[in-house]
C-alpha cells in the first residue's frame, strides 16, 4: 500500500467517522465536531510549525487562543462612548506611561555603567514608575468598570466586521510570541515549556481579572457573526419555502446552514494555511528549519543564526494560533476567559500534534480532526459503556451511580492513553514526516 | 505598642501564611527536582503526582472518619498519610514500569520524556476525576486553631490579634521532619549516596556497580511520598480540588528552577522565595503602613502591589528573572 493511499485511507476514515456521528446523533452534532475540528487542525498546524518543523517545545498554546479571541471581542464589539469619556483615553495613556517606564529601565541599564549605581538607578525608575503608572491607571479603570457594569462596564471595541478579527487576532499573537521569544528562546528547550506555560497562564489572569478590556468573568456575549442568525432565516419566508422545498423543518435547516456557513470560511482559511505550510516545509527555509532542529551545532557551524530562526518559527506558529482562537471564540459568539484550560487548549493540541505526526501538515490536520472528534464523542460512548458495565448491578446502588456519574471524565483518561499508544508504538505518528 | 501592632499584624498576614505556603511548595519543588536530577526530565505529571497521593488520603480519611476513629486534636488526615504515600509509590512505580521504563531503556531525549509526561498527566487527571470528581473536598477535622485570633488579643492586650491554624503549624513541622529525614538519607545512607552519584555521573555511577533501576525505584518512592505530603498538606490548609494542583505546578517548577533544577536545597529556598514574593506582592500594606507611619503619610488605598489574582503571575516574573540573570538558578543546579 503506497503512502498516498494509506493517508487518504486515514482521512477516508476520520471523515467517515464524523459522518456516521451525523447519521447516529444528528447532524448538528456532526457539524459542530467539523467546525471544531476546521479550527483545531489550524492550532495543530500552528504547533506541528513550531514543534515538528523546528523542534520548539512551546505549551503556551492556550496563551495565543486566548489572545485571537480578545482581538475578536476588540475588534468586532461596539465601542462603548460613555466608558470612553470616562477614562478611556486615561487607561491608554497608563499603558503607554508603564511601557516607557519599562524602555526607561532598559535605556538606564544599557547606559550607565556597570556597578550599584546602575542596579539602583533601573531598581528606582522601576519602583517609581510601577507607582506613577498606579496613579494614572487605577482611577481610569475604576471609572470604565463603573459604567453601566451589569451591560458594559468595559471600552467595547472598535465595532468593525469580525472577519477582521482572525487577522488580527494573528497579529496579536504574534506580537506577544515576539516578546516571549526574546525572553525565553534562548534558554534550554525545558525552560521554554515552563516559561509558555507561565505566560499562558498570565493572559488568561489578565483576561479573567482586566474588566476594563475584557468585563473578566462577566464574559463578553452577543459578539457579532460573519453568517445569519437563525431567527432571521427562520423569520425569512424565503428561506422557510426552500427547507421545506428540502423536507426539513425550518428550525433544524436554520442551524444546519448557518453551521454549514461556519464551515465554509473555516476551510477557505484551512486551506490557505495549510497551503502556506506546505510550500514552507518544502521551501530551503523549510530544510534549514529541519536542519536547525536536527542539530543546531552544524547548522549554526553553516553559518545559520539559530536563534533568529528559532523567533522566526515561533511568532509565525503562534500567530497560526492566534487567528484558530479568533476564529473558534467568533464561533462560540462570546468570549468566556474562565472556559480556558490547559488541559484542553494547550495539551489538547500537542496530543493532536504527536498522534498525527509531527513534522507533517497533513499529519496535524488529520490529528486534529481525530482527537477532537475523540474528545467530543469520548463522553457519550463513556456513557455508553458504563450503562453497559453496570447494567447488571442493583438499581440505585452508590458504585452504579458513581461510575455513570464520572462517565463524563473518560476523555482526559482515553486522551492519555492514546498519546502514550502512539508514542510508544508510532512515536512518528499516524502519518510521519516524510 | 503600634510598632508591635504593626510586627502582629505582618507576621499575621505575610510570615505565617507564606511560611506555610513556602512549605508547600518546597515540597512540592524537592519532588521535581529529585525528578530531574535523577531521571532527567521535567515531569509534568507532578501536580496530578500531589493530587493523586491526597486523594487517596481523603478517601482513607473518609473511611477512618465513618469508622469513628480520630486523631484527637490532630486531623485524621495524619493518620491516613501512609496510606496515601503507599497509593501514590504504587500508582507511579506501575507508570514507571509500564511507560518511562521503556524510554529510559531507549535513551529517549529528554523533551519526549517531557511530552510523555504530558500523556501520564492526562491520565492521572482523568484517574482523579474519575474517582473523586472535579469538586472542592473537605477532610480537615481536629481542633481549627494552635492560637486563635481572639485568645492572642487577650493575651497580649494588643490591637491585632495573631491567628495560627493547627494545619498551618501541621505543615510546617511536617515540612521540616521531611527535608532533615531527605537530607539524612542523601548524605548519610549508602542509597542515597549512590543517588547522588548517579545524579553527578550517570556513568561513572553505572562503572561503580551501583544499580541504576534501583536507583530509579528510590528516587520515584521518594517523589511519591514528598509528592503526597505536599498535596496533603496543601489539600488541610487550604481546600482538596484536583483542578488546582495543575495550576500549582508553575510556582512548583518556579521554585525548583529557582533554585536550581536538581539541587535540593535550591528546591527548599526557591520553596520560599517563591510563597514570600507572592505574599508580599499582593499583600495589602494599609494595615501595617497606617501602625508605622505617621499619620500624614498613611495611605489613602489598600496599598497593594498587584491583585491577588496575579500572584502566580509573581512566581512567573522571579522565574525570568532569575533565568535572564543567573540561569542556573540562585544554588547551582544542573543545566543540561
Amino acid at each position: 500500500m503506497t503512502d498516498s493511499l494509506k493517508n487518504t485511507a486515514l482521512f477516508a476514515i476520520v471523515a467517515g467517522l464524523i459522518v456516521m456521528t451525523g447519521f447516529t446523533e444528528s447532524w448538528n452534532t456532526a457539524l459542530f465536531i467539523v467546525n471544531m475540528g476546521l479550527i483545531s487542525a489550524i492550532m495543530a498546524i500552528g504547533v506541528n510549525l513550531q514543534w515538528g518543523f523546528a523542534g520548539l517545545f512551546n505549551v503556551g498554546v492556550m496563551g495565543f487562543v486566548a489572545l485571537g479571541g480578545l482581538a475578536t471581542v476588540l475588534v468586532s464589539m461596539d465601542p462603548v462612548p460613555e466608558a470612553w469619556s470616562a477614562g478611556g483615553l486615561q487607561v491608554i495613556g497608563g499603558l503607554i506611561l508603564g511601557a516607557l517606564i519599562i524602555v526607561a529601565a532598559g535605556v538606564a541599564v544599557s547606559r550607565l555603567p556597570k556597578g550599584r549605581m546602575r542596579s539602583l538607578a533601573a531598581a528606582a525608575i522601576l519602583i517609581g514608575g510601577f507607582f506613577l503608572y498606579r496613579a494614572v491607571f487605577d482611577p481610569a479603570v475604576a471609572a470604565i468598570e463603573a459604567v453601566d457594569p451589569a451591560a458594559t462596564g468595559y471600552l467595547g471595541g472598535l465595532g468593525l466586521p469580525v472577519l477582521l478579527a482572525w487577522p488580527v487576532g494573528g497579529l496579536m499573537a504574534a506580537g506577544a510570541a515576539w516578546l516571549i521569544g526574546k525572553t525565553a528562546l534562548g534558554l534550554r528547550s525545558d525552560y521554554l515549556a515552563i516559561a509558555t506555560l507561565g505566560i499562558a497562564e498570565i493572559i488568561i489572569y489578565i483576561l479573567k481579572n482586566e474588566d476594563w478590556l475584557t468585563r473578566g468573568v462577566k464574559n463578553v456575549n452577543g459578539l457579532p457573526r460573519p453568517v445569519p442568525y437563525e431567527i432571521d432565516l427562520q423569520n425569512s419566508a424565503q428561506f422557510v419555502e426552500r427547507a421545506s422545498g428540502w423536507g426539513v423543518d425550518p428550525v433544524t435547516a436554520s442551524t444546519i446552514y448557518v453551521k454549514l456557513g461556519y464551515s465554509v470560511l473555516f476551510t477557505v482559511v484551512l486551506a490557505l494555511v495549510l497551503i502556506l505550510a506546505q510550500l514552507a516545509l518544502k521551501s530551503p527555509w523549510g530544510r534549514m528549519m529541519r536542519a536547525i532542529r536536527d542539530n543546531e551545532v552544524a547548522a549554526e557551524a553553516m553559518g545559520k543564526n539559530v536563534t533568529a530562526r528559532h523567533l522566526q518559527v515561533f511568532i509565525l506558529g503562534s500567530a497560526i494560533c492566534g487567528i484558530a482562537g479568533a476564529m473558534m471564540t467568533t464561533l462560540d459568539g462570546q468570549l468566556t476567559p474562565s472556559s480556558y484550560q490547559p488541559l484542553r487548549f494547550t495539551f489538547l493540541v500537542w496530543v493532536m500534534v504527536i498522534v498525527g505526526g509531527s513534522g507533517n501538515n497533513f499529519g496535524a490536520v488529520l490529528g486534529g480532526f481525530l482527537i477532537w472528534f475523540l474528545w467530543v464523542q469520548v463522553e457519550p460512548y463513556g456513557l455508553a459503556l458504563m450503562n453497559l458495565i453496570t447494567a447488571g448491578m442493583p438499581e440505585g446502588s452508590a458504585l452504579k451511580t458513581h461510575l455513570i456519574d464520572s462517565a463524563a471524565h473518560m476523555r482526559l483518561l482515553t486522551m492519555g492513553v492514546v498519546l502514550l499508544l502512539v508514542l510508544r508504538f508510532s512515536p512518528r505518528g499516524l502519518i510521519p514526516e516524510k | 505598642m503600634d510598632f508591635l501592632n504593626a510586627i502582629v499584624a505582618l507576621l499575621n498576614f505575610v510570615v505565617v501564611p507564606a511560611t506555610v505556603y513556602g512549605s508547600q511548595l518546597a515540597l512540592g519543588a524537592l519532588g521535581v527536582t529529585l525528578i530531574y536530577g535523577i531521571l532527567r526530565f521535567s515531569n509534568f505529571a507532578h501536580g496530578d503526582t500531589m493530587a493523586f497521593g491526597a486523594m487517596v488520603t481523603i478517601l482513607v480519611t473518609w473511611a477512618m472518619q465513618a469508622a469513628g476513629m480520630s486523631f484527637g486534636v490532630l486531623p485524621t488526615a495524619l493518620l491516613a498519610l501512609p496510606f496515601g504515600i503507599l497509593g501514590a509509590i504504587a500508582l507511579v512505580l506501575l507508570t514507571d514500569r509500564v511507560v518511562y521504563r521503556f524510554y529510559r531503556a531507549q535513551k529517549a531525549k529528554p523533551v519526549i520524556l517531557v511530552i510523555v509526561s504530558m500523556g501520564v498527566m492526562f491520565i492521572y487527571n482523568g484517574l482523579i476525576r474519575f474517582i473523586i470528581g472535579p469538586n472542592d473536598q473537605r477532610f480537615a477535622d481536629g481542633a481549627r486553631f494552635i492560637i486563635s485570633h481572639r485568645d492572642f488579643k487577650e493575651m497580649t492586650g494588643l490591637r491585632e490579634g495573631l491567628a495560627i491554624k493547627t494545619t498551618q503549624g501541621i505543615t510546617v513541622i511536617v515540612a521540616v521532619l521531611c527535608v532533615l529525614a531527605l537530607f539524612y538519607f542523601l548524605n548519610r545512607t549508602k542509597t542515597g549516596k549512590s543517588m547522588r552519584a548517579y545524579s553527578d555521573n550517570e556513568d561513572l555511577a553505572l562503572l561503580s556497580g551501583i544499580n541504576p533501576e534501583r536507583v530509579v525505584m528510590v528516587t520515584w518512592i521518594i517523589v511519591a511520598a514528598l509528592a503526597t505530603i505536599a498535596g496533603t498538606l496543601y489539600g488541610l490548609d487550604k481546600s482538596y480540588k484536583p483542578f488546582v494542583f495543575l495550576q500549582l505546578l508553575l510556582p512548583v517548577f518556579a521554585a525548583a528552577i529557582v533554585g536550581g533544577l536538581g539541587n535540593p536545597l535550591g528546591a527548599i529556598a526557591g520553596g520560599f522565595v517563591i510563597a514570600f514574593s507572592e505574599v508580599l506582592v499582593t499583600y495589602a500594606w494599609k494595615k501595617v503602613a497606617n501602625y508605622v507611619l505617621p499619620e500624614a503619610l498613611a495611605p489613602d488605598g489598600l496599598a497593594q502591589l498587584l491583585s491577588t489574582d496575579y500572584k502566580f503571575a509573581v512566581s512567573f516574573v522571579i522565574l525570568l528573572i532569575v533565568l535572564l540573570f543567573r540561569p542556573t538558578g540562585l544554588f547551582a543546579g544542573k543545566s543540561v
